[in-house]
């Protein structure tokens, strides 16, 4: 296991049941009942039921689902806002819902930081105080809790508005403050809930563009509660997609768009802008055929005449990419007894496999030839023609 | 006509009551009321001790530089007062405030932690909230009766008494102030790991503070208006010189005295608004 590869935080079985008599719902739910038929007999809501998942180092884990399908409550149980009814919330191999206040008080404190969806900020104080506040309830000395949250300040971007008032700012900019409150302490986890919802759509999308390079600094796990798919596929590394109270299906932005679990998923991603999303990777062919550089132009001619292509890329002996053949030049190649070397092109479009196919599609409309698929050491691992994207699209669409 | 069935002898099940509080819990009775005038003449003596131009200024400068340089509250302070002096109601003035303040100091003593506390119980609100309904609906002469058989006649029933009816606000809008506390904020202070002292005195009251302001200055406006009422079970100063002015039918000393007990509740809500923050 790699270090990035490390689970920090592991949810096993958790269930919230909002209610005198959480057993009685738990066994309707056993016996499959719905979470409104639930309430409409016993008067309790399932807040959240048997909740799995694991978060690993340095990621960011997305909770995404519609209003109501309980991400917020998700996310209070993993700094117990909201105390969970069973289950256990392992942060770092502690079970934070097993702790005292003491502990509780400690963890928070230390690890965990929490960014709120209209910002939270404590209006009677200036944006110094209000990022210094984690530190300060944690007993830090003045100075050292003032050097601190200049510096969190300073990270967000808001250097020069430390003795602003709340009032003052804009919502994006009090939002950067929530933000540098929750890195002041230095936490191990960031637990955003909506932090962006609340922003205009320019102002978001820029936000989540700084709480990615940010990142690339920080290196915070960080679990992100949004009801917006689009937001959730652009930040997510994993994505969690919710439904009342249950996790339908967890994984990576391409694996839920490409794999949805069932109906459900499917019409929630329904409508989503794949180039965005998909990646060469996803719609690129296997390189069949290609040709050795140490070939001649007859086996080049006669690779492309039995799979009907009009260009072949040329490999070296450690399936290094060395460049494309068009059929034409391979027959003008063995009209003149010259090798494959001699009219090899060697100015040809490559792409890596995590590229957005929207970055890729512009290429390949400029391109006379496919666009090859290459790792750092140029070694070929795909090929994308254009017929092949616009049929993975559609197919995608179709299967909706 | 004779009722139904033989008079309830309530009246006197009353009397012999309070005759054995009176004998049990005599001596703590005497001990609060001698503690409680102790305090009013200190006070009182405080405010007595500048001479009048003296304090007219430091009260111009302090209401000031307290209100975030508002020149407002400090003028009519100024000319308050100087009208209070001319008037030569000053001593019965100072009476009063001191006698108003104390009882809103004492009312707010009790009244903000209890309001504190019932914003984090529900069933300690729910059973204060009939006596408190009670002690606003009542008229402020009932409170006279027990005030004068416990503590007798002058200042220091006056001052119960003014406590007892000016103290719900107190409650009543700290209790508010808190509940209305935005969710998100709490938890704020809970997310970053505060004690609930952390909790109460960093976010919950500072941000509750224009709430228990306004019952603050409720307390006051209240306690104001019971100068008149105290006095006539023997609280002095203006509200004394008002009752007189009636008992006279002198029409000029009851003008200027209530005049005077005006111009005091226009500069104590001035004040207190003025140390409300936006
Ligand atoms: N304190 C509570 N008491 C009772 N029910 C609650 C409580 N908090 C949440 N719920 C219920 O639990 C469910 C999940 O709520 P939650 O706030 O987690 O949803 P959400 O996914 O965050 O939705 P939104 O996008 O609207 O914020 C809802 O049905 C809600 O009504
Ligand atoms: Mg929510």
């Amino acid at each position: 296991m790699t270090d990035e590869e490390e689970v920090l935080i592991e949810v096993n079985n958790l269930s919230k049941i909002f209610g005198e008599n959480p057993n009685q719902a738990v066994s309707l739910l056993n016996e499959g009942y719905t979470k409104n038929e639930i309430h409409e007999k016993t008067g309790q809501t399932v807040g959240l039921y048997d909740i799995n998942f694991k978060v690993k180092k340095g990621e960011i884990f997305v909770l995404m689902g519609l209003s109501g399908s309980g991400k917020s409550t998700l996310l209070r149980c993993i700094n117990r806002l909201i105390p969970p009814t069973y289950g256990e919330v392992y942060i770092e191999g502690e079970d934070i819902a097993k702790m005292d206040m003491e502990q509780l008080r400690k963890i928070r404190r230390e690890k965990l930081s929490m960014v709120f969806q209209n910002f939270a900020l404590l209006p009677h104080r200036t944006v110094l105080d209000n990022v210094a506040y984690g530190l300060e309830v944690y007993g830090v000395e003045k100075e050292e809790r003032y050097k601190a949250s200049r510096e969190a300040i300073e990270t967000v971007g808001l250097k020069g508005y430390e003795e602003s008032r709340i009032t003052q700012l804009s919502g994006g900019m009090q939002q950067r403050v929530g933000l540098a409150r929750a890195l002041a302490t230095d936490p191990h986890f960031l637990l955003m809930d909506e932090a962006f919802s609340a922003l205009d759509p320019l102002i978001r999308s820029e936000m989540q563009d700084e709480l990615l390079a940010l990142q690339e600094q920080v290196h915070k796990t960080i679990i992100f509660v949004t009801h917006d798919l689009d937001e959730a596929l652009k930040i997510g590394d994993r994505i969690a997609l919710m439904k009342d109270g249950q996790i339908v299906q967890v994984g990576t932005a391409e694996e839920i768009l490409t794999n949805p679990a069932n109906q459900y998923v499917s019409q929630f991603i329904a409508g989503v802008d794949k180039s965005k999303v998909l990646t060469a990777e996803s719609v690129m062919m296997t390189p069949e055929p290609v040709v050795s550089i140490n070939s001649g132009p007859s086996v080049a001619l006669q690779l492309m005449r039995e799979h009907g292509i009009s260009s072949i890329f040329v490999v070296n002996k450690h399936k290094g990419l060395e460049g494309v053949v068009t059929v034409e030049d391979a027959a003008e190649a063995r009209r003149n007894k010259k090798n494959l070397e001699d009219v090899i092109i060697r100015e040809y479009p490559t792409t890596t496999k995590d590229t957005q196919l929207k970055d890729i599609i512009p290429m390949i409309a400029e391109s006379s030839y496919p666009v090859a698929v290459v790792d750092d050491n140029n070694k070929l691992h795909g090929v994308l023609v254009r017929g092949g994207i616009l049929g993975a699209i559609a197919m995608e669409e179709e299967e909706q | 006509m004779s009722p139904l069935l033989p008079k309830v002898p309530l009246g006197n099940y009353v009397e012999n009551a309070v005759n054995w509080i009176d004998a049990t819990f005599g001596f703590i009775l005497d001990g609060i009321s001698a503690i409680l005038s102790f305090l009013l003449d200190l006070f009182l003596d405080i405010l007595l001790f500048l001479p009048h131009w003296l304090f007219i200024v430091l009260f111009i400068v302090a209401a000031y530089f307290l209100t975030g340089r508002n020149w407002h509250i400090a003028a009519i302070g100024g000319i308050g007062f100087f009208v209070l002096d001319n008037l030569q109601l000053w001593s019965l003035g100072m009476q009063t405030i001191a006698l108003v303040i104390s009882s809103a100091v004492i009312a707010l003593i009790i009244g903000i932690p209890v309001g504190i506390l019932s914003s984090k119980n529900d069933g300690f609100k729910s059973a204060i909230k009939p006596l408190l309904d009670l002690m606003q609906t009542m008229p402020p002469f009932v409170y006279l009766i027990p005030a004068v058989i416990f503590f007798g006649l002058g200042n220091v029933p006056g001052l119960i008494a003014t406590i007892v009816f000016a103290m719900p606000p107190g409650i009543r809008l700290t209790d508010l102030g808190i509940r209305q506390v935005p969710t998100e904020l709490v938890e704020v202070a809970d997310a970053f790991g505060s004690t609930p002292m952390q909790k109460l005195f960093k976010v919950q009251l500072p941000v509750a503070l224009q709430t228990i302001m306004t019952g603050i200055n409720q307390v006051i406006m209240l306690s104001l208006s019971m100068v008149v009422i105290a006095a006539m079970i023997g609280a002095r100063g203006l509200g004394y010189q008002v009752l007189i002015g009636i008992q006279r039918v002198d029409i000029g000393l009851g003008f200027e005295a209530g005049l005077g007990i005006v111009i005091i509740a226009i500069i104590l809500d001035r004040l207190t608004q003025g140390l409300t923050p936006e």
